[in-house]
């Protein structure tokens, strides 16, 4: 019986992984490729750090599978949104099917602060073209 | 019947394995310093994966001391690198 569920859970984190490097390589921008391998990797090793949790009959092993997915799941976002923040400040080009970019003129270049209010930001800060890309190569 | 190591052996660990070998085209391919990154970061967690796998297959649970290591490694490159990578577009 323990088997069975080892055998399903282990599937089902090896396959997120797998498709979250299919991910990686196939998304079209930086952007998309992000948000598609932070979310499935971290399911995916979660899953198979629950497999080792319920393979070990002990409780020391138990806890430190549970602490490594808790970290898991505490910072792979942070370092994702750290990395997105700075992909975007160094002017990476979106995909060309990119419909809206809410962030364009929204954010002080010399600070780096976040405003709701465009008007607040120095007209010589904010540059007004966007920066999705023209042709599917930049950004491949 | 199939048991359980065979299944380890010869399904998991060669998905796992075959996943950081497309994730290495990513690496090698760029373009931007970002998304080399963000491939290293992928890298280093199905490392963790690989290695927790490893450690049911071989019964050794010290190894899950080196998957919190690798997972600390893996926020603290991503992080530093982001930093730095913002503070390089100031000067």
């Amino acid at each position: 019986m323990i088997e069975v569920i080892l055998a399903i859970l282990s599937t089902v984190g090896a396959l997120s992984i797998l498709f979250a490097s299919i991910g990686i390589l196939r998304m079209p921008d930086f952007y998309l490729r992000l948000s598609v391998t932070v979310k499935a990797s971290t399911l995916g090793v979660g899953l198979l750090l629950i497999c080792a949790a319920i393979m070990f009959p002990d409780v020391s092993v138990t806890t430190k599978a549970i602490a490594i997915l808790f970290f898991l799941v505490i910072t792979a976002p942070v370092a994702a949104h750290m990395i997105g923040r700075a992909a975007y400040f160094t002017d990476t080009p979106l995909w060309k099917g990119t419909i809206v970019d809410e962030l364009n003129g929204m954010y002080n270049e010399d600070t780096h602060k976040l405003e709701s209010n465009p008007d607040k930001i120095p007209p010589t800060a904010s540059d007004n073209d966007s920066n999705i890309a023209t042709t599917e190569e930049e950004t491949k | 019947m199939i048991t359980l190591e065979a299944y380890f052996d010869y399904v998991i660990l060669p998905i796992l394995a075959i996943s950081v070998m497309l994730v290495f085209i990513r690496l090698y391919r760029g373009p931007a310093v970002v998304d080399r990154v963000i491939a290293l970061d992928l890298i280093i967690t199905i490392g963790t994966g690989i290695i927790t796998v490893y450690s049911i297959r071989t019964n050794q649970k010290v190894l899950l001391d080196v998957a919190i290591i690798l997972a600390l490694i893996a926020f603290l490159g991503t992080v530093a690198f982001a930093y730095y990578i913002e503070k390089q577009k100031d000067d």
